[in-house]
């Protein structure tokens, strides 16, 4: 029965675990095709490939593990899944009702658990109302803002047999609004007329709101001509290389989208919650600002940051409204101020904030990104990354032309995530090259789904810049901490070459800056998951970064000798 | 000495707790919520609660829609302003919730609460706590030669300050339901 609501639910691949609990559903898909089944090495990691899987598709990802330790090991990817509005559907066996609550082998109090890092749960009692649980979960994991759901089946009701019904759309109760309110749309098209020095601050709202909304977006944008900024999690729903482009924002964000934050008079959320990443010291966050935000969840709206025009709504339903109300109102902006607007955000520019000077003996990790970006653009290329230095040099070095291209653990900040994460995009995009940007102490944390990429031939490429450090954790440590480096030492580290090889995969060692490309072009050539271990400057920092409890005009830009932008001697409180 | 401009270890700043400083006064607010009678339902609630650092004053709950399945649950709860209609929109959000209402701004409203109270004496105390009982319109529900159980309905302030008077008079016992409200009018 779960396999058939599963196919009409157009699920294609499931990512699990088998173990006592689940016996009965692991015997139903050994008996048909329709479904794949990827055997993971660890329950996080299903949890993760189905998040990768999701982000890059648009559609759920779905688990199925076992009860109990099964069950508490998908913890961390539901945390994961809920923080970062990702859809997954994961289900867990149970103990048979008759044994719950007895302490049963393997049992745990599984949606008890789960209910705070799910969106919503369900334990179900009865075969009869299993596939309408199945169907409500796939209808709200995927509507209103997205998230993690759960159905827990006791293996006495997953040996029974019921009724099956098909699936309904308007079975549920649960229809968040997604139209948002006219009035306050045409309030805030009233307020881009006469802004002067407006900015689109956009987020992961917008990608999970669809390709449809991405589309609208760059309309507007590029119709308005007004300057566009992301967060971590929006990445690729403008395009990189569009003439509006900030680049994204925050405390690893650009120098001019940051700036732009902080001086515009009409900042425009879409689809972002105002993450402390973002807004640094609150009470010095764009001060000079009118605010409107457009979120499908109200909890998002005035949560951290006071709005004025506050727009309740899916993105691309309310974006498709706001286009039309500007036509109407005869398509005005008040272009003069905005060209001005522009003229600044240009002098910021040119601070350059992102320029290194590239290594001739160590690999920086800029390079090793820029080269990655340079060799790989244009290419059919989906990005996961793990967490940690590495992660934001990604997000700046990087660029992203399309949605869904772009698969990292902002919310929650999981190492671990990236490595299963890239072995979720695979599955749904074989051809593509997919590559997982790590830090050597992150990757570790899920090393063990080499033994799942090699089962499956999938070409995953993963990228280690190797600082034998956590690299993270270490810079906190010498800005805040009087450079005392309490445990941020990866030491022990592995042979990665030899790594890749016990495992059946290829191997690449890279450490002078004059093998880089020949090496990088080695590992896209290769027509298997790759291991690259690049070793790179070890206490290269990461700028430029918005020190917490900091305003966004107070970015520290980095150790600027190097970059005879600003005076020698430092980073420069602007 | 590094490059950096700012004093190593210098600062104390944390990302974690940077609140907004919206309005600080405290308000306190009824909200009646209404949730879909299933297992595990009130825990949500309540772990919402817990979990992001809100206060409970008094909760209640009861199913109130049998066919429909539906039970109401009456939180009392205080906070800032933004901090309260994060409360409702949080509440909102949970999938059990079908509705959620603010009886503290959506009209007047009526508070009731009901409170056993056992209290043990002889004497001149046994007839002063009678004697009080029938001021506040409180019922005798049980009675030995040496306690009283006495009932008593009627807004929170008013059965805290029956229970003060009984306190002296040998109060050793009080159960309360909690708060149930509904709007006033139709
Ligand atoms: C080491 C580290 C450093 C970081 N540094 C930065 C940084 O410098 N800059 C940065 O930007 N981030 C950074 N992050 C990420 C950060 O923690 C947050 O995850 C991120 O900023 C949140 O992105 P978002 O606001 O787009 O929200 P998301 O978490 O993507 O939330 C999406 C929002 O959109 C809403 N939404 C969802 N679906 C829809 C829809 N269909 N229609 C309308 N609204 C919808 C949701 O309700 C939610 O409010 C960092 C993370 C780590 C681990
Ligand atoms: C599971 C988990 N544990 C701890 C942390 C805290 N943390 C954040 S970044 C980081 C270091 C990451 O090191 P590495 O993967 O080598 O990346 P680098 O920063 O060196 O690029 C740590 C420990 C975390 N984010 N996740």
């Amino acid at each position: 029965m779960l396999v058939q609501a599963l196919k009409d639910q157009g699920v294609d691949t499931v990512f699990g675990y088998p173990g006592g609990a689940v016996l009965p559903i692991y015997d139903e898909i050994f008996q048909q095709n329709d479904v794949r089944h990827v055997l993971v090495r660890h329950e996080q990691g299903a949890v993760h490939a189905a998040e990768g899987y999701a982000r890059s598709t648009g559609k759920p990802g779905v688990v199925l593990v076992t009860s109990g330790p099964g069950a508490t090991n998908a913890v961390t990817g539901l945390t994961d899944a809920l923080m970062d509005s990702i859809p997954i559907v994961v289900f867990t066996g149970q103990v048979p009702t008759f044994m719950i609550g007895s302490d049963a082998f393997q049992e745990a109090d599984t949606v008890g658990i789960t209910r705070p890092c799910t969106k919503h749960n369900w334990l179900v009692k009865d075969t009869n109302t299993l596939s309408g649980v199945i169907h409500e979960a796939f209808h709200v994991a995927t509507s209103g803002r997205p998230g993690p759901v759960l159905v827990d089946i006791p293996k006495d009701v997953q040996f029974a047999t019921g009724t099956y019904t098909k699936p309904s759309p308007t079975a549920s109760h649960y229809q968040p609004r997604v139209k948002g309110d006219l009035e306050e749309i045409t309030e805030l098209v009233a307020a881009m007329e006469k802004a002067k020095r407006p900015v689109f601050y956009t987020g992961g709202g917008v990608i999970n709101s669809g390709p449809a909304a991405s589309q609208l977006l760059r309309e507007l944008v590029d119709a308005t001509g007004f300057p566009i900024t992301s967060t971590l999690m929006g990445l690729g729903a403008y395009p990189a290389s569009g003439k509006n482009w900030l680049g994204m924002l925050g405390m690893h964000g650009l120098y001019e989208a940051n700036l732009a934050m902080h001086d515009c008079d009409l900042l425009i959320n879409i689809g972002a919650r105002f993450d402390d990443r973002i807004t640094g010291r609150i009470d010095a966050f764009s001060p000079k600002s009118t605010k409107a935000h457009i979120d499908i969840d109200p909890s998002s709206i005035n949560k951290v940051i006071k709005t004025d025009i506050p727009i309740v709504g899916d993105v691309a339903h309310v974006l498709e409204d706001m286009l039309k109300v500007w036509k109407s109102r005869g398509r005005k902006t008040n272009a003069e101020a905005v060209a001005k607007w522009h003229m600044k955000i240009n002098d910021w520019r040119k601070v350059d904030c992102l320029a290194f000077t590239a290594g001739d003996k160590t690999i920086k990790p800029q390079q090793a990104l820029a080269r990655l970006e340079a060799l790989t653009k244009g290419r059919d290329r989906y990005i996961t990354t793990e967490v940690g230095q590495h992660q934001m040099w990604a997000a700046q070095y990087l660029t992203f032309e399309d949605p869904n291209r772009w698969m990292t653990s902002g919310g929650l900040g999981t190492m671990g995530y990236g490595f299963p994460a890239s072995i979720g995009v695979q599955m749904a995009h074989p051809e593509s090259l997919v590559i997982n940007v790590a830090g050597e102490a992150s990757w570790l944390m899920n090393m063990q789904e080499m033994g799942t990429a090699v089962q499956y031939r999938l070409p995953v490429k993963q990228f280690i810049l190797n600082n034998e450090r956590l690299g993270m954790v270490r810079q906190w440590q010498e800005l805040l901490h009087g450079e005392r480096y309490s445990h941020s030492w990866s030491e022990a580290l592995p042979d990665f070459v030899k790594l890749a090889e016990a495992f059946g995969a290829k191997g690449i060692i890279c450490k002078d800056p004059a093998d880089l490309d020949d090496a990088i072009m080695e590992m896209i050539d290769h027509d298997g998951p790759v291991i690259f271990d690049c070793l790179v400057e070890k206490h290269e920092n990461c700028f430029p970064m918005i020190p917490s409890g900091k305003a966004h005009n107070e970015m520290l830009l980095g150790e600027a000798e190097t970059q005879g932008v600003i005076q020698a001697g430092g980073a420069v409180l602007v | 000495m590094s490059a950096l401009h700012i004093k190593k270890g210098a600062t104390k700043h944390s990302a974690y707790n940077l609140r907004p400083s919206f309005s600080d006064v405290q308000e306190r607010h009824t909200i009646a919520v209404l949730v879909e009678n299933e297992p595990g339902v009130l825990a949500r609630v309540i772990g919402l609660f817990s979990g992001r650092g809100y206060n409970i004053e008094s909760l209640t709950v009861a199913e109130v829609d049998h066919t429909g399945h539906l039970s109401r649950i009456t939180i009392v709860t205080t906070g800032t302003p933004q901090v309260i209609e994060q409360i409702k929109a949080q509440l909102g959000r949970i999938v059990s919730v079908h509705e959620v209402h603010d009886l503290t701004v959506e009209g007047a409203s009526v508070e009731r609460e009901l409170a056993m109270l056992k209290v043990v004496g002889d004497g001149e105390k046994r007839v002063e706590a009678l004697r009080l009982a029938d001021i506040f319109r409180a019922n005798v529900v049980d009675s030995t030669l040496s306690s009283f159980v006495f009932e008593i309905t009627g807004a929170p302030e008013k059965i805290d300050a029956f229970a003060d008077l009984m306190r002296p008079l040998g109060l050793s016992e009080i159960a309360r339901t909690g708060i149930a409200a509904l709007m006033r009018g139709d």
